[in-house]
């Protein structure tokens, strides 16, 4: 044996003794799932207990080889594999082979011409996918990406599976099928979702950054402003929407064209109003913190030097702010993103309607359908508004 | 021609700067000295507006300074602070090119002129100009400070502790610039510190300030030799004021006509430096000699001596 061989040999020793333990227990974990729990659930309409079936059931005999095999080599890469970019590239696979066997368990499980039948992803399948995910982040946060990579993984990420959906691949998959009967209201409530969340979020900026302003500026106004914000916050948001109910359903009463514009006890008036009195808090208390933080020589030097106070504010101490301002609109954005799906019940629509009727109905399909997009807009908005602010910080370093 | 009248300025029954008058003259350097709270910064802070004064007036050039909304007046003063307070995130260039900016000049002009501030200060544009302020050491930092204040060619500058950050060497280079840029521009410069060394190797004038009060303001030799008030000796040093007295006249000012066959000196050199080389190399007198050769005469330790009594 040559000298690089034996080395070669000592090394893959060496590694075999040092298992990854993160990666030891996400196998684990897998392992238990593919063994115990169904890989999908067949149900012969929407609401009744499906019959489970596992991966080798459902799939022809060379497609679960290969999803095995491909699983395997994930496996085997998370235990002991130390290379991130390999452990990346088999977790993406693994991810992508348990999508494309779902999808091709809901093609050979569906009667032709059915629309009645039901494939639903089962235990193993959810399982899989989380530990999967699990391993693709831990080894992207070994690879250390920037900010601008980031943000390019996602939207591929994104792109890859709109590609997928537009081109049917899932479509016997029982979400889809919910997705399909619920299509054009689909894109209506998703409309409404958008625009609860960004509207409120627009409004507590609008708002907010004065306000933080001014704390700033006024530091005896400070304790008042964010002690009542504080507080706001931790009322429940069903109980917020309770208070607003009155006070809002008063005023279309009274007011004629409050009501005419849309504003009344119950909708998405209060839903808005709600939204936007959470995100003040993180808003204000975010500026007054990022507006702390801006050197005090630079902003005597930009006084000194003849900058009118406007101009001390939006070009110096506005600018260096920003990284912290902005990490406020992330918290903000983000936790609206999820709670809009509340506004659902007091009709304010979203995409919290269908999980609120999915649960009505017993239905968990359709529940997904409105959960599944909610949790991706939150975590694209988490993941570009951090690389945001990782380039901002950046450069004012 | 800065005039100062009768300046005060109250914080409710706190009284910071008590009657103060003062004149600076045109191309001059004032050094404002005092212990902490004498109300010295406030008074600097005065004369740019950043603080309006309670009672009195300032005048430049004969005019008001309140004739003027404050953000205007700024413009025309350059204001250097300690810790340079340069904005992070702009480059060098940008940071100088603050003042002509808000003054509207165009762009040619900005760039020559910043190109210009930065050969002066002996920082090479290809590199500096496009640094952010973190990635310079901090006498660089402290110079395009400088560089900044100065690029509106302003005819005063204000300067508050400037030099209180840096370390002793840089220090001392800093002071050399200064010297060479105020003699270069003309500009008239009041300076704030709490360094007697640095007031008295700066300053044409020194103003010495306590409890918000002008004790005196004077050449720096007649206030180590006629010291208005007990404090100003005691700020300015008793146990060395001969030796300071020394190191404010030169060999040139002192040179007396004779041989001498002692230790070459130039004529910019201090009296006290000559003293040091006379007691280290043992010799009685000193050839004072310009760089081309020319003698201007000798020092005896017995004239230097002389030169450090009142």
């Amino acid at each position: 044996m040559s000298g690089a061989q034996l080395r070669a040999v000592r090394v893959s020793g060496a590694s075999l003794t040092r298992v990854d333990p993160l990666g030891a227990v996400l196998v684990a974990a897998g392992a238990a799932a593919l063994l115990f729990l169904p890989f999908v659930v067949f149900k012969s309409n929407r609401i009744v207990p499906g019959d489970p079936r596992s991966l080798i059931q459902v799939l022809p005999a060379w497609g679960a080889f290969g999803c095995a095999a491909l699983l395997a080599m994930s496996a085997l890469a998370a235990l002991w594999v130390t290379d991130a970019r390999v452990r990346l590239m088999l977790a993406l696979a693994g991810i992508a082979a348990v999508a494309l066997a779902a999808a091709a368990a809901g093609d050979a499980l569906t009667p032709p011409g059915d629309r009645i039948v039901r494939i639903a992803p089962g235990g193993a399948f959810w399982v899989l996918m989380v530990c999967l995910g699990l391993f693709a982040t831990d080894a992207t946060t070994r690879l250390k990406p920037g900010p601008a990579v980031r943000v390019l993984f996602l939207a591929a990420s994104l792109a890859l599976a709109g590609v997928a959906l537009a081109h049917g691949t899932f479509d016997h998959l029982s979400v889809m099928r919910e997705y399909a009967v619920n299509a054009e209201r689909f894109a209506r409530e998703a409309r409404q979702h958008l625009k609860l969340a960004f509207g409120s979020l627009a409004a507590a900026a609008l708002i907010g950054l004065p306000l933080g302003v001014l704390c700033h500026r006024a530091p005896r106004l400070r304790p008042a402003v964010l002690t009542t914000l504080n507080v706001i916050q931790t009322i429940p948001a069903i109980a917020l929407f309770g208070i607003l109910m009155a006070p809002l359903g008063a005023l279309a009463a009274a007011v004629p064209l409050a009501d005419r514009l849309g504003i009344r006890g119950i909708g998405a008036a209060p839903a808005v109003v709600a939204l936007f009195l959470y995100s003040l808090l993180p808003i204000v208390a975010n500026t007054v913190a990022g507006l702390k933080r801006v050197s005090r020589a630079a902003v005597e030097a930009a006084h000194g030097m003849g900058m009118t106070s406007w101009q001390v504010l939006t070009k110096v101490e506005l600018v260096l702010a920003l990284p912290v301002i902005l990490t406020g609109v992330r918290v903000v954005l983000v936790q609206n993103i999820g709670m809009v799906t509340v506004a659902a019940l007091i009709g304010g629509g979203g995409l919290g309607a269908f999980v609120f009727q999915g649960i009505g109905q017993t239905a968990i399909d359709l529940v997904l359908l409105g959960a599944i997009p909610i949790v991706t807009l939150a975590f694209s908005a988490a993941l570009t508004l951090d690389a945001l602010v990782e380039v901002l910080d950046r450069v004012k370093a | 021609m800065i005039a100062v009248e009768n300046l005060s300025k109250r914080y409710g029954e706190t009284t910071v700067v008590d009657g103060v008058s003062l004149t600076v003259e045109r191309h001059s350097i004032t050094a404002i000295v005092g212990t902490s709270g004498s109300g010295k910064s406030t008074l600097l802070r005065m004369i740019n507006r950043l603080v309006e004064p309670t009672s009195g007036r300032v005048l430049i050039d004969g005019r008001d300074t309140r004739a003027e909304p404050a953000y205007l007046l700024r413009r025309r003063i350059g204001y250097v602070i300690q810790g340079h307070g340069l904005f992070p995130h702009r480059t060098v260039a940008e940071n100088i090119a603050t003042v002509p900016r808000l003054l509207g000049w165009n762009e040619r002009r900005i760039g020559a002129r910043v190109r210009e501030l930065l050969e002066v200060f002996a920082l090479d544009p290809a590199t500096y100009a496009g640094a952010l302020p973190h990635q310079l050491s901090g006498g660089q930092q402290q110079r395009v400070g400088v560089a900044r204040a100065l690029a509106a060619e302003p005819l005063v500058l204000l300067m508050d502790e400037p030099f209180g950050a840096l370390d002793p060497i840089i220090r001392a280079k800093a002071q050399d610039d200064l010297l060479d840029i105020q003699r270069r521009f003309g500009t008239t410069v009041v300076l704030v510190t709490h360094d007697m060394d640095e007031a008295f190797r700066l300053g044409s004038k020194v103003a010495v300030m306590s409890g918000g009060r002008l004790l005196q303001c004077d050449r720096p030799a007649v206030l180590l030799t006629r010291p208005a008030d007990p404090f100003v000796s005691r700020l300015t040093g008793l146990a060395d004021r001969a030796m300071r007295l020394l190191s404010l006249v030169t060999a040139g000012e002192a040179a007396l006509p004779g041989a001498s066959d002692g230790p070459a000196v130039a004529p910019t050199t201090s009296l006290r430096e000559v003293l040091s080389e006379l007691v280290w190399s043992g010799a009685d007198s000193a050839r004072v000699i310009d760089v081309d050769g020319t003698v201007r005469g000798r020092l005896t330790v017995a004239a230097i001596l002389a030169r450090g009594r009142p």
